[in-house]
Parts: structure tokens; C-alpha cells; sequence
């Protein structure tokens, strides 16, 4: 049986690509990091992977709005193979940058349709970066294929643009009627989804902080799954490892499992 | 045609304004009622009207903007104030459009085609002048050091709408070469120093002066024409190149230093004889040193694969006059530090620190002509993180001094961790070299007058006269790029040496790369330049930003370049290295310099500096009746102590997914760690652990045991959370008034007395310690003139080190775990509040400043480490400033737990309950465990002092107890308060 491919797309400003390899290669998947101009200069080869992830980082310094220029770029330069990809019934993950990106670029959450932008990642409501860890709340009743099986996710949030605002309200009543909304910020004590600062780091509507396609292939999220593959990343591990609750691998990694996972399964 | 789109936010998506509008209350004293905001792009380009609406429908976000090609005409507001960029002025929104627009009209713009970017603001302000908006507009939305800003009244844009934003370049200056003569008298000499910004002095342009007679001789310096005169370019090159910022002459010169005994002692070189020396004998003992000083970072050994790369720097100066270009600078050009390390390293983890006036300072206070300690620290905190978080680089340690004898001249610290491969291309990734022949490349954004003069600037005091263009300008997605082509490039084994162009511009860097091969022919009209105009002495020493320079070796030539313009990365190939002796520039046909390297680098004898030691005495203060209770509350609101998470927050430090010991633990992630532990790579065993100290207080009673207190404290902390010593290096970056006697400096004997005494001391505990010291920098004009009045700052060291952990799951944090635990304090406690927090609290110094001994301390350490090998220690916790009761407290806050200590048990001699909870005695620990490991633990410290003095309580708070006695109750929630509250928001 040959192996998932994952394609990793890097340069102008992106900077997660070495964790967020890991996280694949750790889930079981070939990695390959290629800069977007060389992509570009060969958009068959797009074909070649399984999964594609558009990842973290300050493209283009975030100037015109954070993703603008990148996802104009990626849409001018691989529509169509983007288009072959989804419909091949492939897996793009979109995180931070990425989710930026995949937003402006329309191809999550393309309820009307690919290459349309229904959603966007605005400045948080406290007008600052930050930095701090969140838990999400999976929606169990949403398709996404990279959150099956979980529950509560403790993950960092890193970024100052990741404020989630629908279009209109009637956007918000379909991506949470048809299941697009697949994970939200939450309070880790009582598990629900929640407002307040800072659980809700930004003041997110509806506290989403991730949503995928009507297939739950296309999956994009402010947090940062890919920071928490280890164990000893988690903030308060020292406090786990004595109270005998440390998990044996960081649990952002699940994400990535349940990727490879379903294209080991369907794709390869 | 020239096209205006205007970009607004849809309504509801706010204006983004809150800032301007808090800022310029905070600031100013100026309300505004409301402000609007658009950006706004000026495309001036042979595009048609159909193109251009394409343009917009792609650039703007439809969720959260509205446009218009044109301009919004229905608005109400009172004053319009635009910020453009100045001709020539980097534009990166502007480049990063030129790309979107390309993508979208399928083809590149030309040359003779533009985009600028600008912002407009609608202020309403009823009350405001003409003169108030246009402070708004130079002081706090624009930097008129590199932005128009165009005030207008309503009426005025009303009538005559938005000014076109078009700032071409019209410079027709040509280069030119212009041939000066020294043979002209004393007071002219000094006279050109001073108007040129050369900061030499009247014996070193003698010595110039002396050079360029003999050089007259030189048949070849005839044929160029350069007979008996000096070029304006050779003249800017010797300055940069013999600056204090770049030749470290004070920490170089002769010292003669009397001690308080009288007893006179010559030093030759305090570098040589202290720091260089120290690192020299103890690389007889230990095998994980790789390359110390001579590279522009330390480079240590970590395992088979990597090697570890740290450097830290200053940038004081720049911040001072623009904290937040300063500032950024400042963090993006210490990255280059270890990407211009060995044949190139990856970056892994910044840390900042800065040292600054109180942000509530009044403003009566601050001295006409400097900047508000608040702007000061707004802008440099927004600085670094922009600049580290654009470069994808996480920090790992930061933190804040506050006194008010930085008001003059803030210290802005900004390091960075390297990763470099052990083996490359079959040798050791520290090793680079150049052989004569191989191509001078220059890589990065292109030159312009931004940054001119730096070297020299920094190293003379800020005065009326510092020229503004000295700053420099960042780019982090500039450099982002280069970093990725520097490292693939690297990785393809495309160049043979590399190097940071920092201070002193191509001047420094092409200059220090030629002593490598013996020489240098360089034509500076091959350099990338941002506008016309340039003179060929501009190009040779601007800093400009973003740039690093090559040697690549003929037949990699093309390959390297190949790769470049596939990665959007600028190179130009400026000439050839030789062998001939020689510093040869040109400019064309023109000649810039021909100078002598050995001259350039080694022409100017040291300096003679007298220092004469005098032991200061203070007042000695008595604080028998203070309530201790307050007294905590109060130290934990302090400004030294105080968290500043809240800025913190805004830098990244998760990026890479490293880290293991975040810069705030505990169970709301809301106290500040000892130190930080991260790993090399994602899912590594192994890790780094990075600590620092710095004392300035401790300056004001004996330098010597200032700098051994930061060390002890840095190596403590790095011991706190599960390190040991064995494999830890040292970074010295030393910040001091000018010490040298002057009318100016008329205590520069006792300045300078300090600085040999901080050395003394750096070297007998680096020795003791067996902690290498790597790498280091000094800043030695830290004084500020502005407003007529002198600010000095104290002599401050910031000692960092580094070091490599063997297990990161034996990592331990300072936050109390379980209640029922055990509370031990670890080493003695003195009568040592001289320097101290809670001396400062009651407005004294003292002078019983605390002391280090380096045997008793290293036995401390072993245990202590011992200990966290066997993972028996819930937590561990160094105290340092306010002492064991802000450790306690601190260790009860990140656990929201009780501790209950009967303060009659801390090892100590007889002392008051305040030198017992405030002293800030090195060496010791505050350690909490199960109580079933208490034989065992107990053990691990025989013949140490070291004693059980309480337990962890789910009493919700701290109680100092003398047997039955209750000294002090505090209640962890007031702690909290009293810790988060003062830096909260601000």
C-alpha cells in the first residue's frame, strides 16, 4: 500500500512548517514542504498529495487584511487543481494564516459554492495579539473529518486578526443548520461553549473558532493544533504529571491522526 | 492613470480607532470623540477602468470592508489627517499589493508604474487645534521620520477633497567623491568630527591625519588620485569602523585603576583580561565550547545533530528616538546575529528585556525633548512584537526594569537562540571561510539613507543635535524571505561565507570579511539602491535594513542567484574578495576607498582610561515598624515585581510548538517563571533552558557584587526549573554611563572604577561556576543631555545563559502542586537589604548589598539539582527580588494555594522578621514536596542549610508565623490582585 501524502506549502512570510510536518509525519503521513512559487510553476503536482495544509505564519506581513494576497495568489495560480483536489474528495486543513487564508479564498466554508467569501477573521475585540491557550469544544454534529471522536481540545491560540464574523446573520443560521461550525471556544471546567474573555480570545460570533465544508474535508480553525503534539507543551503538564493525568502525547495530534487516518483509508 | 481606492470598514466591523483615541488622552491630554479610519491604496498604473474595479473586488475583504475607487465623500468629522509613506521610503503594503495586483491583471507592473499606501483618519474633536491634530498626526499615527502627514480641516477636504498620494522620487543628485584634506588645524579637525557625525576623537583624527601623510607614498594612492587628501567615504568608514559600538575601545584600553586601599593596578584590556581570559581557562575543562567571540554569536555543542547559537544585543539609542522602529530593529537585526553565525543558523527563540522610567511618571517630570517613558515602552514592547512575531520566532524570555534613571536613555535587550548543524557539507557548521576570488554578494532590501551614521551615534550621548535619520527601518517580512532563501541556500551548499550587515552598514560587514582572505574590490554602484541620489559614502555605511552579505565561490554564482529571484529575494553581486591588503572601493569608475585593512583594523592604539574606586556609603535605614502584610502587597504591585502579562501576551512564544516551561506558569498560566525550558525540535527529549539576571540597584553600593548577584540569580533560575550546572554559557551584555573623565564626566574615574570591578567580578564567578562566557556586548554612553539636564543610567548588566537540559519531563515549575505538601527554604538568608526592592520601597538603598559564595552556592546548586533529578520536588523557586516573601507569595499565587511558614525556621542567622522575608540573599530556594519524600530529600542537603518551614494549605492564604505567633496573614486573592493589577492593560 503506498502512503498518504501531505503537501505542506511554505515562504512569504509563513512560519509553522516544521511543526506542523511533524504533526503529519507523527499521524503517519509523507510531508513535503514546497515554497508556493515553486508550486505554482508546476500546479499538476498538486495532485500527487492527499492532504493539503495551509499553515501559520504572517503572509505577506498581513498587509490588505490578513490572507488577501496569498489566497489571490493561490487562486490565480491553482484554481482549477484546487477545485480537482476538493472534489477528488481530498483534505485541506487551514490553521491560523491558513484559516485566513481558506476563508478569503472561499473554499470553507462555500456554502454558496466555491471561491466565494461567506466568512472572514477580523481584529479581536481587544484590539491586541495574543497569545494563551483555549479549549475548543468539538460540535459533534458537524461532518469534519478532523475532529471525529473528540471532545475538549486544549490548544494555544496565537494571533490578532481571528475575531470569526459571518457575512450576515442568515451565513451564521446555515453554517450552524448544515453543520459547518466544528469547533468553538470553551470553559474547560464545564465544557461548554463560552463568551468570556479570555476563553473566547477574540469575541468570536456564536464563539466559533473553527468551521468546515458541507463535507467536512475543508477544515480551517484559529488555534493551533499542531503546537500541542507533545505532552510537555500543554501549560500546566508539570501540574498533570503529579496529579497522574498526563496524556502520553499531546492532544492536538488527534487532528492530524483523524486525516491520515480517513485518506488511508479513502484516498490511498 | 491614476486610480484611488479607498478602503472602509463595513459597518459594525469597528473602526479600529480605540487605540488613537485612548493614546491620545494617555499621552497628550487631547480628546476625541470618535475617529473614523480608511486605508487607502493610489495605483498609478496603465490599467483600465474594468482592471481596476477587478482589483478592488479581489483586494477587499467584502466581509469586512466597503470600497470605493474614488473617494467616500459622505462623511462628517473635524479634522483629516493622512499618513503616507515619504518618497523612497520602503512601502511594504504597497509591494505586497504590486504582487495581488499582478496576480490579477496577469502580468507585472512595470517599472514606471506605482502603488503607495496610506492611511486616513476622521477625527472628531471639537476642541481640537490645527496644531493639536497635527501633534496627533506626527506624535502618534505617523513617524515623521519616514511618513507624510497631510492635516487638513473639514472644510478644506470638503472643498479640495483627499490631497493624490504619490511620493515619487526627483532626486538628480549625482554620486559624487569628495576629496577632503586633514592638514588643517586641531579645532577643524575636531570640528569636522563633530558636524559629520563621526564621533572621533581629536587623537584619533591625528592618527588619521598621520596615516593619510604617510600614505602618500603610496604610488598607487597617487594613481587614484588620492594623493595627500582623504575621501569623504574612507573618512565615514574609518569612523564606523573605529566607533565605540563596533571597536568596543573602553572595554579594549589601558586601565589604570587605584582600588579604596589606594593600591594602583594596570589593566590592559578588560575584554582580554577578564572576559576572554575566563572563557580561555575554562575551555581546559570543559569540550562543548565550538566558537567563542570572534563569530557575531557563541556557538556551544547541544548533541550529535546541532549545535546551539545565543547572542544578545542592545538598542538603545535608536529606541530612544523611535521606540518602535528602534525596537524592531532591534529584534530582527539580532536575528541575523545567528543567521550570520558559523555558515548560517536557524533562528528558535528570541528574549527581550527592557529597562525604562516608570510609565506613570508625571509629566512634569520628564525632561523637555524626551519621549514620555510610556510612549517609550509602548512603542519598543509593539516593536519587538511585531518583529518577532512577523519573523515566526518565539520568545522565551522577557522581562522589565523600572527607574527612573532611564528616562534619558532607554535599555532595549533583545537576544536570540540559534540551531546550527553540528555537520555540513562534511564540516562543522561553525566553520566558514573566503578565498580570493570569490564574488562579494549582498542580499535583502535595498539601501537607502535610513540608518546612517548608527555606529557612531549610539556611541556618544543623546544630545539636542542626534541626527533622526540614525534610525533604521524594519521589515520583518523582508527578512522572513532572506531568512528562508539564507537557509536553503545554505542547506545547498551555495555560498562559503556569511555575515550580518549590521552597525556600520557594508563598511563593517565587507570590512571584517576582507581581513578573512586579506582584501576586498567593491563597486557600489552594483548595490541595490531604494531611490537615486545616493552618495557612494551613503551606500558604504548605511544601515538599512534586512541585509546580509556573501561570499559565494564563482562556479555557485549562478545557482545562488537562480534561487534567489525564485524566492523574491534581491542579491547583488558587488565584486570579488582578493588578497591584495587592500579596502578598495569604488563607485563606478570612481574611486570611494582604498585604505589599508591592517590599518582600518588595527591603526588606532588603545585608549588610557584612570579609574579610582571609592566604596560609597548610604544612609543606613532602620524598618523595625513597617506592617508586613502591606508591606508584600505592596512589593508584589511594584513596579519590579508586578506581572506584565499583559503585554507579554502579545508576543508569541508557542510558534514551533517548543515550548515546555512558558514564560507565565501556574495554574492561570499568570505568574512569571524562574526560567524557560524549550525543546530543540518538535517532539525532542532533550532541551534548552534560558535564564538572565540583572540587578541595577545593586550598582548603586558595589558593581563587584552586582554583577556576582545576576549571575548567581541567572544560574539559579536556570537550576529552579530542573537544570544543573555543567553545561551552561554565559552572555555579558554590559550597559554603562560614559566612564570616561571628561568635563562632561567629571565622576568618570568612579564610573570607570565600577566597570573594572563588575569585570573582576565576572571573571572570578565565571571561573568558579565553570559558566563560559560566549558571547556579550557593551553599550558605553548610556546618558542623556536633552531638556539641559544629565540623565545617567546605573551601571546595568544583563548576564543570560543558556543550557542544555538532558531530560525536558524532569522540567519543574514554581506553582504549589497539593495541599499537605511540604515547604522548605534552601540556603541561608542574611541581613542583605542593601540595593533591595523593599529598599527601594521605603525610598533607601543601604548598603549591605548582597553577596555571592561561589563554593557554598555551587553546593546548593547540586543538591538542588539532585533533587529535580530524582523528580521528588513539586516545585521549585528561586527568590529574588523581595525576597522569600515574594517567593512564597509568587509560589502560592501560580498554585492558588495556601503556605503557612513559621519564619523562625528559615536558616539564618539572628535577623528582624524583615531582613528574614526581604533580604535578597543569593543562592537559595523555596522548594515544596509530598511529604513522603522528605527523608529522602533531606538527605540530598545534609551538612546544607536547608529546613522544613511549613506546609502547602488549601487555606486561601499566606501566613508568616513565628511558633504560635502569627506574624503576617495575606489572603491569595488580595495577593492577585495586588501582583496583576498595576501592568494590567497598560
Amino acid at each position: 500500500m503506498s502512503s498518504v501524502k501531505t503537501l505542506v506549502i511554505t515562504g512569504f512570510g509563513l512560519n509553522c512548517e516544521k511543526e506542523t510536518s511533524a504533526a503529519f509525519e507523527t499521524a503517519g503521513s509523507e510531508v513535503s514542504r514546497i515554497h508556493l512559487n515553486d508550486l505554482l510553476e508546476q500546479p499538476a503536482k498538486l495532485s500527487e498529495f492527499h492532504i493539503l495544509a495551509f499553515i501559520g505564519g504572517f503572509s505577506f506581513g498581513d498587509h490588505l487584511g490578513a490572507g488577501t494576497v496569498f489566497s489571490n495568489r493561490v487562486k490565480y495560480g491553482l484554481k482549477e487543481q484546487l477545485e480537482e483536489f476538493i472534489n477528488a474528495g481530498k483534505l485541506i486543513i487551514g490553521i491560523c494564516n491558513g484559516f485566513q487564508t481558506i476563508t478569503r479564498m472561499g473554499i470553507v466554508p462555500a456554502i454558496g459554492g466555491f471561491f466565494n467569501q461567506e466568512v472572514a477573521l477580523q481584529h479581536n475585540d481587544s484590539g491586541v495579539f495574543r497569545d494563551s491557550w483555549v479549549t475548543l469544544k468539538v460540535n459533534e454534529s458537524s461532518p469534519c473529518v478532523f475532529t471525529k471522536g473528540m471532545d475538549l481540545v486544549p490548544v494555544p491560540i496565537r494571533h490578532g486578526e481571528g475575531k470569526f464574523v459571518p457575512m450576515n446573520d442568515e451565513v451564521l443560521k446555515q453554517l450552524e443548520d448544515g453543520g459547518y461550525v466544528a469547533v468553538r471556544y470553551a470553559d474547560p471546567v464545564s465544557g461548554e461553549q463560552t463568551s468570556e474573555f479570555p476563553l473566547n480570545p477574540n469575541g468570536s460570533a456564536n464563539d466559533i473558532a473553527g468551521i468546515c465544508d458541507k463535507s467536512g474535508r475543508v477544515f480551517g480553525l484559529m488555534p493551533h493544533p499542531e503546537a500541542y503534539l507533545s505532552p510537555f507543551n500543554h501549560p500546566h503538564w508539570t501540574h498533570q504529571k503529579i496529579n497522574g493525568n498526563l496524556p502520553s502525547e499531546g492532544l492536538g495530534l488527534k487532528m492530524f491522526r483523524n486525516a491520515v487516518d480517513f485518506a488511508k483509508e479513502n484516498l490511498v | 492613470m491614476v486610480y484611488r481606492l479607498e478602503m472602509t470598514p463595513r459597518p459594525g466591523v469597528g473602526q479600529g480607532t480605540g487605540k488613537l483615541i485612548d493614546q491620545a488622552s494617555q499621552y497628550f491630554d487631547l480628546e476625541i470623540a470618535s475617529a473614523a479610519k480608511s486605508d487607502v491604496l493610489t495605483i498609478k498604473a496603465n490599467i483600465s477602468d474594468e482592471e481596476m474595479a477587478k482589483i478592488a473586488s479581489e483586494i477587499v475583504n467584502p466581509v469586512l470592508q466597503d470600497s470605493v475607487v474614488g473617494q467616500v465623500t459622505d462623511r462628517e468629522f473635524d479634522w483629516y489627517i493622512a499618513i503616507g509613506f515619504l518618497p523612497g521610503v520602503t512601502d511594504n503594503v504597497a509591494r505586497s499589493a504590486r504582487e495581488a495586483v499582478g496576480d490579477i491583471i496577469g502580468r507585472h507592473l512595470e517599472e514606471d508604474e506605482h502603488i503607495f499606501s496610506s492611511r486616513e483618519f476622521f477625527v472628531k474633536a471639537p476642541n481640537l487645534t490645527a496644531e493639536q491634530a497635527e501633534k496627533l498626526g506626527s506624535e502618534l499615527l505617523g513617524n515623521v521620520l519616514i511618513e507624510s502627514i497631510t492635516v487638513l480641516s473639514f472644510a478644506d477636504w470638503k472643498a479640495n477633497g483627499a490631497p493624490e498620494n504619490l511620493p515619487l522620487i526627483k532626486s538628480e543628485t549625482e554620486p559624487e567623491v569628495n576629496l577632503l584634506t586633514l592638514e588643517i588645524s586641531d579645532a577643524e579637525l575636531e570640528t569636522t568630527s563633530k558636524e559629520k557625525t563621526l564621533a572621533l576623537t581629536l587623537r584619533e583624527m591625528k592618527i588619521i591625519q598621520e596615516y593619510i601623510r604617510k600614505a602618500s607614498d603610496d604610488p598607487k594612492r597617487k594613481e587614484l588620485g588620492l594623493e595627500g587628501k582623504i575621501t569623504d567615504a574612507e573618512l565615514e568608514c574609518l569612523a564606523q569602523t573605529w566607533s565605540e559600538h563596533c571597536k568596543h575601545k573602553i572595554f579594549d584600553a589601558i586601565v589604570n585603576y587605584t582600588d579604596e586601599n589606594g593600591k594602583e593596578e594596570q589593566i590592559t584590556s578588560l575584554f582580554k583580561s577578564y572576559i576572554k581570559r575566563s572563557t580561555e581557562e575554562i575551555s581546559e575543562d570543559v569540550d562543548w565550547l565550538v566558537s567563542v567571540f570572534h563569530d557575531n554569536a557563541g556557538v556551544i555543542s547541544f548533541n550529535d545533530k546541532y549545535d546551539l547559537v545565543y547572542k544578545a544585543e542592545t538598542h538603545n539609542s535608536p529606541s530612544a528616538l523611535d521606540p518602535y522602529g528602534g525596537a524592531m530593529t532591534g529584534i530582527v537585526g539580532v536575528n541575523r546575529d545567528p543567521l550570520g553565525t558559523g555558515i548560517g543558523s536557524e533562528l528558535l527563540i528570541n528574549t527581550w528585556g527592557y529597562c525604562l522610567g516608570s510609565p506613570f511618571t508625571d509629566n512634569a517630570d520628564v525632561p523637555k525633548g524626551l519621549l514620555h517613558p510610556r510612549r517609550i515602552r509602548d512603542g519598543v514592547h509593539q516593536g519587538v512584537i511585531d518583529g518577532g512575531n512577523q519573523s515566526g520566532v518565539p520568545y522565551g524570555l522577557g522581562w522589565e526594569y523600572f527607574d527612573e534613571r532611564f528616562i534619558g536613555k532607554p535599555l532595549v535587550y533583545c537576544g536570540t537562540v540559534g540551531l546550527l548543524p553540528r555537520q555540513i557539507h562534511g564540516q562543522s557548521g561553525a566553520d566558514k571561510s573566503i578565498e580570493p576570488g570569490d564574488f562579494i554578494v549582498m542580499t535583502g532590501g535595498r539601501i537607502g539613507k535610513d540608518g546612517i551614521h548608527g555606529a557612531t551615534f549610539s556611541s556618544e550621548e543623546l544630545h539636542k543635535d542626534s541626527p533622526v535619520q540614525a534610525v533604521q527601518i524594519g521589515d520583518p517580512i523582508t527578512q522572513k524571505k532572506m531568512y528562508d532563501f539564507v537557509i536553503e541556500a545554505r542547506d545547498l551548499g551555495l555560498y562559503r561565507f556569511v555575515t550580518d550587515n549590521g552597525a556600520g552598514g557594508l563598511s563593517s560587514s565587507i570590512g571584517e570579511m576582507s581581513t578573512q582572505c586579506g582584501g576586498c574590490e567593491m563597486d557600489l554602484s552594483k548595490a541595490p539602491v531604494k531611490y537615486a541620489g545616493l552618495q557612494p559614502w551613503e551606500i558604504l555605511v548605511s544601515e538599512a535594513q534586512e541585509r546580509m552579505s556573501f561570499a559565494v565561490q564563482p562556479e555557485k554564482m549562478e545557482e545562488f542567484a537562480a534561487l534567489a529571484a525564485k524566492r523574491d529575494v534581491e542579491i547583488s553581486n558587488l565584486g570579488t574578495f582578493t588578497d591584495s591588503g587592500k579596502f578598495h572601493i569604488t563607485y563606478a569608475d570612481k574611486t570611494v576607498c582604498y585604505l589599508d585593512l591592517e590599518f582600518m583594523h588595527d591603526g588606532l592604539p588603545r585608549m588610557e582610561i584612570p579609574a579610582k574606586w571609592e566604596p560609597p556609603t548610604h544612609p543606613e535605614p532602620e524598618y523595625e515598624d513597617s506592617d508586613i502584610s502591606d508591606d508584600v502587597l505592596e512589593l508584589l504591585a511594584s513596579l519590579n515585581i508586578t506581572s506584565n502579562e499583559f503585554k507579554c501576551r502579545q508576543y508569541d512564544h508557542e510558534v514551533k510548538g517548543l515550548s515546555v516551561v512558558k514564560p507565565y506558569v501556574g495554574v492561570n498560566s499568570d505568574v512569571l517563571t524562574d526560567a524557560s525550558v524549550f525543546m530543540p525540535e518538535p517532539l525532542t527529549t532533550e532541551g534548552i533552558v534560558l535564564s538572565a539576571g540583572i540587578a541595577p540597584s545593586y550598582s548603586d553600593i558595589d558593581t563587584y557584587h552586582m554583577m556576582a548577584s545576576v549571575m548567581d540569580l541567572a544560574i539559579r533560575r536556570t537550576i529552579a526549573v530542573g537544570g544543573k550546572l555543567g553545561h551552561i554559557a554565559g552572555l555579558d551584555n554590559f550597559c554603562w554611563p560614559d566612564p570616561v573623565e571628561s568635563e562632561k564626566t567629571p565622576d568618570g574615574q568612579y564610573k570607570m572604577a565600577q566597570l573594572v570591578r563588575a569585570n573582576k567580578a565576572l571573571y572570578d564567578y565565571s571561573k568558579a561556576f565553570g559558566v563560559p562566557l560566549i558571547s556579550g556586548k557593551d553599550s558605553m554612553k548610556n546618558d542623556s543631555t536633552k531638556g539641559g539636564k544629565k540623565i545617567s543610567i546605573p551601571p546595568t548588566v544583563l548576564y543570560s545563559t543558556i543550557a542544555k537540559m538532558d531530560n525536558i519531563e524532569k522540567s519543574v515549575t514554581l506553582s504549589a502542586k497539593r495541599a499537605g505538601d511540604l515547604v522548605y527554604v534552601v540556603g541561608d538568608t542574611k541581613a542583605e537589604l542593601g540595593g533591595s526592592q523593599y529598599s527601594i520601597l521605603k525610598g533607601a538603598i543601604g548598603n549591605s548589598v548582597p553577596q555571592v559564595d561561589a563554593d557554598y552556592a555551587i553546593s546548593i546548586y547540586n543538591a538542588v539539582s539532585a533533587a529535580t533529578e530524582k523528580e521528588i520536588c513539586h516545585s521549585v523557586h528561586t527568590p529574588a527580588y523581595g525576597g522569600l516573601a515574594v517567593a512564597f507569595a509568587k509560589v502560592a499565587i501560580a498554585g492558588q494555594l495556601g503556605i503557612d511558614v513559621d519564619i523562625n525556621k528559615i536558616p539564618a542567622d539572628d535577623l528582624s522578621a524583615q531582613e528574614l522575608l526581604f533580604s535578597e540573599s543569593n543562592s537559595r530556594f523555596v522548594i515544596t514536596i509530598a511529604e513522603e519524600s522528605a527523608a529522602e530529600f533531606e538527605k540530598l542537603f545534609e551538612g546544607l542549610p536547608c529546613a522544613c518551614v511549613g506546609r502547602v494549605t488549601l487555606d486561601d492564604e499566606l501566613v508568616f508565623r513565628q511558633g504560635e505567633h502569627i506574624e503576617a496573614a495575606v489572603k491569595l486573592g488580595k495577593m492577585s490582585k495586588s501582583y496583576k493589577t498595576t501592568l494590567d492593560n497598560v
